[in-house]
């Protein structure tokens, strides 16, 4: 399992290298929309609840644009069946793209957090950089189980574009919410507190719950 | 015991029968060659015998494992050309096979090999997307039998190589290969040169199965009608 | 086979609705506060109850449907989520005008219930979409039966998540059936069971209707065939969002009739 991970992985990681579809798309689109929602509130520096929806937001839909192109290199080009004829087991394939999903969005966070603070955010990020980042992390995962498992399910249909989004956006709703609700308080004037650990909490038990569903469920969408 | 044994293959797609009733039998080392017209269920039927698909009546079993419950034993030993090359155009022919080698737990040595037997060594290393037809059709016969398959499934393999390309792929995926071959063809004189049995499908169901021997190519013309 | 029982159900749902509503207009207490707008509460709450079990149900037979393939799951998880649908606008709607009563807004994230059934719903409109934009039956029904499940655990989840995130000023309703005077609880009752009776019957009716007309289908195909003038492609029928049960499936469990 291990092995066809990192062979998977690999693979789509070169693939990513060579055509630059998705990360340089994604992060592009956060900085831009954080300049759009500098004119859309006229705002300056924004904090607190505020900064953190600003935020979230945009990362979700940054995400979006990466899950939609997760599965397209291999619908498109016979991908699909290449893999499934290999002795290996189905679920590995998961794994390598939820990993490089995740990847994709660490490597969007390293662009987009620094230029929303540079931007919009008021507060400095200093202190509350270490628990931000934990908060990052956990809603990260969920988006990487939840967009993977999406992504698998609308690559194969006729509207993937539409879909992808319509069924992502939904189910990915309590991690905007647990992420912002713990985030606002790191990014309030004065570094108001720690984020709430019900919300840490929640984000971790979506992350568990559909981690798992996305495992269980993952193969029956490959075979035909 | 036979390498593939189909008995009454059934499979549905919604309402219609892509595949009714097929049966046969194919013994070690010999080739079936599959015609039929567009639609007549050939691609269907290699597809089964791949893995790909399972199914929905019938008993099918290739290389002595019953699909689709044991095609997890079989998956190693077949190996696929069909249409689609199965390759990522963004990468090179070296990258695409030893991904595959990965995947199928094969020696990176064994890439090498094959590049050199289909002479695309000195092209190894540019993204497919900038080679020819030909070319990737090459690359894709490497891929196909890069893990050494026992059982070799062909989708009109000729398709898109030229006649020097076709010597060359000729030891490894052609009569002189020596595997069990499950051939689909569209060419009733070379396809019969090739075949020890001759299916025949029209609509889904098996419109003729004969020893290659007994047939003549206007037999096999008939189908197309 | 579907067809069993169906009279006795409708039977019971009627009576059953007609005493609800007896005892919503006759029995039950106005409420001090809200006035006669609260009785919209034996209305709301119940269809949102049983939406949501609605909901779960769908996960649950697809769950089979995945671990069985017999198309006859999906057809019973097609058939609930797309009834669920039905309740759950109807919940978004109850809520609004007693929203629009009790506060004075047709709409309040105040109340969970209803933001988290908001969620809910756009996630489920995207069910038929999803069924729609699959060509292949047999992959069709796998993928929403795939959805069905991970959208059956949201349900939960996502409302966890909204109650605990809503800052609640108005006091919530399902917490409070505890509270209630018998005369309320019991009125609320027997409006659940109507409802949920209706729930049921619809359901039932959704899926005979479709079984019957899957087996005149396979019945013609036979007649088709036996009579020679056998058709090797059935007639191109228009894309559905809904799953039509393969005839083979179905004639291997109805019983023998006599000369056919």
């Amino acid at each position: 399992m291990r092995r066809t991970v990192g062979a998977l992985l690999r693979k789509e990681l070169l693939v990513e290298l060579r055509t630059l579809e998705s990360v340089p798309g994604m992060s592009l689109f956060a900085v831009t929309t954080f300049v759009v929602f500098h004119f859309a509130l006229q705002r300056s520096s924004v904090d607190g609840d505020l900064a953190a929806g600003i935020l979230w937001v945009t990362l979700l839909f940054a995400a979006i644009l990466g899950i939609n192109r997760l599965f397209v290199a291999d619908a498109d080009q016979g991908g699909f069946d290449g893999f499934l004829l290999a002795p290996v087991e189905r679920t590995a394939l998961l794994v390598a793209k939820a990993l490089a999903l995740l990847a994709y969005l660490v490597a969007l966070e390293i662009v987009a957090v620094p230029a929303f603070a540079l931007l919009l955010l008021g507060p400095s990020l200093g202190q509350a950089m270490p628990q931000l980042l934990g908060v990052l992390a956990l809603g990260d995962l969920g988006i990487a189980a939840i967009g993977t498992l999406v992504a698998a399910l609308a690559v194969r249909t006729r509207a993937r574009d539409l879909l992808g989004p319509l069924l992502a956006l939904p189910l990915l709703v309590p991690i905007v919410i647990g992420g912002a609700r713990a985030t606002s308080p790191l990014l309030t004037l004065g570094h108001a507190g720690d984020p709430p650990t019900r919300w840490l909490l929640t984000l971790g038990l979506y992350d568990l719950v559909f981690g798992l569903i996305a495992y269980a469920l993952f193969d029956f969408l490959l075979e035909d | 015991m036979a390498a593939v044994q189909v008995e009454g293959l059934s499979r549905h797609y919604g309402e219609r029968e892509a595949l009714d009733g097929v049966s046969l039998s194919l013994q070690e080392g010999q080739t079936l060659v599959v015609f039929g017209p567009n639609g007549a269920g050939k691609t269907t039927l290699l597809r089964v015998l791949a893995t790909l698909l399972r199914p929905h009546a019938g008993e099918v079993r290739v290389l002595g494992a019953r699909l689709p419950g044991e095609a997890w034993a079989v998956r190693g030993r077949i190996g696929l050309l069909g249409h689609e090359p199965l390759l990522y155009r963004e990468l090179t022919a070296r990258e695409n096979l030893r991904f595959h080698a990965r995947l199928h737990d094969v020696a990176a040595g064994r890439v090498e090999e094959l590049l050199a037997r289909v002479r695309l060594e000195h092209r190894a290393d540019e993204p497919l997307r900038s080679l020819s037809r030909g070319m990737v059709q090459r690359v894709a016969v490497a891929r196909a039998v890069l893990h050494a398959p026992e059982l070799l499934l062909l989708d009109e393999p000729r398709s898109n190589l030229d006649p020097a390309a076709v010597e060359l792929v000729d030891p490894l995926i052609g009569s002189a290969s020596g595997r069990t071959r499950v051939i689909c063809s569209h060419d009733p004189g070379g396809g019969l040169a090739e075949a020890d049995v001759v299916l025949g499908l029209r609509d889904g169901r098996p419109a003729l199965l004969r020893a290659a021997g007994e047939l003549r190519a206007e037999e096999i013309v008939e189908l197309y009608r | 086979m579907y067809g069993k029982g169906l009279r006795a159900l409708s039977i019971s749902t009627v009576a059953v609705m007609a005493l609800a509503l007896a005892l919503v207009f006759f029995y039950a207490p106005l409420e001090a506060e809200q006035g006669f707008l609260q009785k919209i509460f034996y209305v709301h709450v119940p269809l949102a109850i049983v939406a949501l079990c609605g909901f779960v149900a769908g996960g649950l037979f697809a769950i089979q449907h995945l671990r069985t393939r017999d198309p006859r799951w999906d057809m019973r998880s097609y058939v609930a989520i797309h009834m669920s649908l039905i309740f759950g606008v109807a919940t978004l709607i109850t809520g609004s005008i007693w929203a629009k009563g009790s506060w004075g807004h047709w709409w309040v994230w105040d109340e969970p219930t209803l933001v988290s059934f908001l969620i809910v719903f756009l996630l489920y409109a995207t069910y038929q979409p999803l069924r729609f934009a699959i060509e292949d039956p047999e992959r069709q029904a796998r993928y929403a039966s795939v959805f069905a499940v991970t959208a059956g655990a949201f349900v939960p989840l996502n409302f966890i998540a909204v109650r605990a995130s809503t800052a609640y000023v108005h006091p919530r309703v399902l917490g409070a059936t505890s509270n209630l005077p018998s005369q309320m609880a019991l009125t609320f009752l027997v409006s659940l069971l109507g409802i949920a009776l209706l729930f049921t019957t619809l359901c039932k009716y959704e899926l005979t209707a479709k079984h019957t007309r899957a087996q005149l289908r396979a019945l013609r195909r036979l007649a088709d065939r036996r009579a020679g003038t056998a058709v090797a492609v059935a007639p191109a029928r228009a894309r559905s969002a809904a799953p039509s049960v393969h005839a083979t499936a179905m004639t291997a469990h109805t019983p023998e009739r006599p000369g056919i």
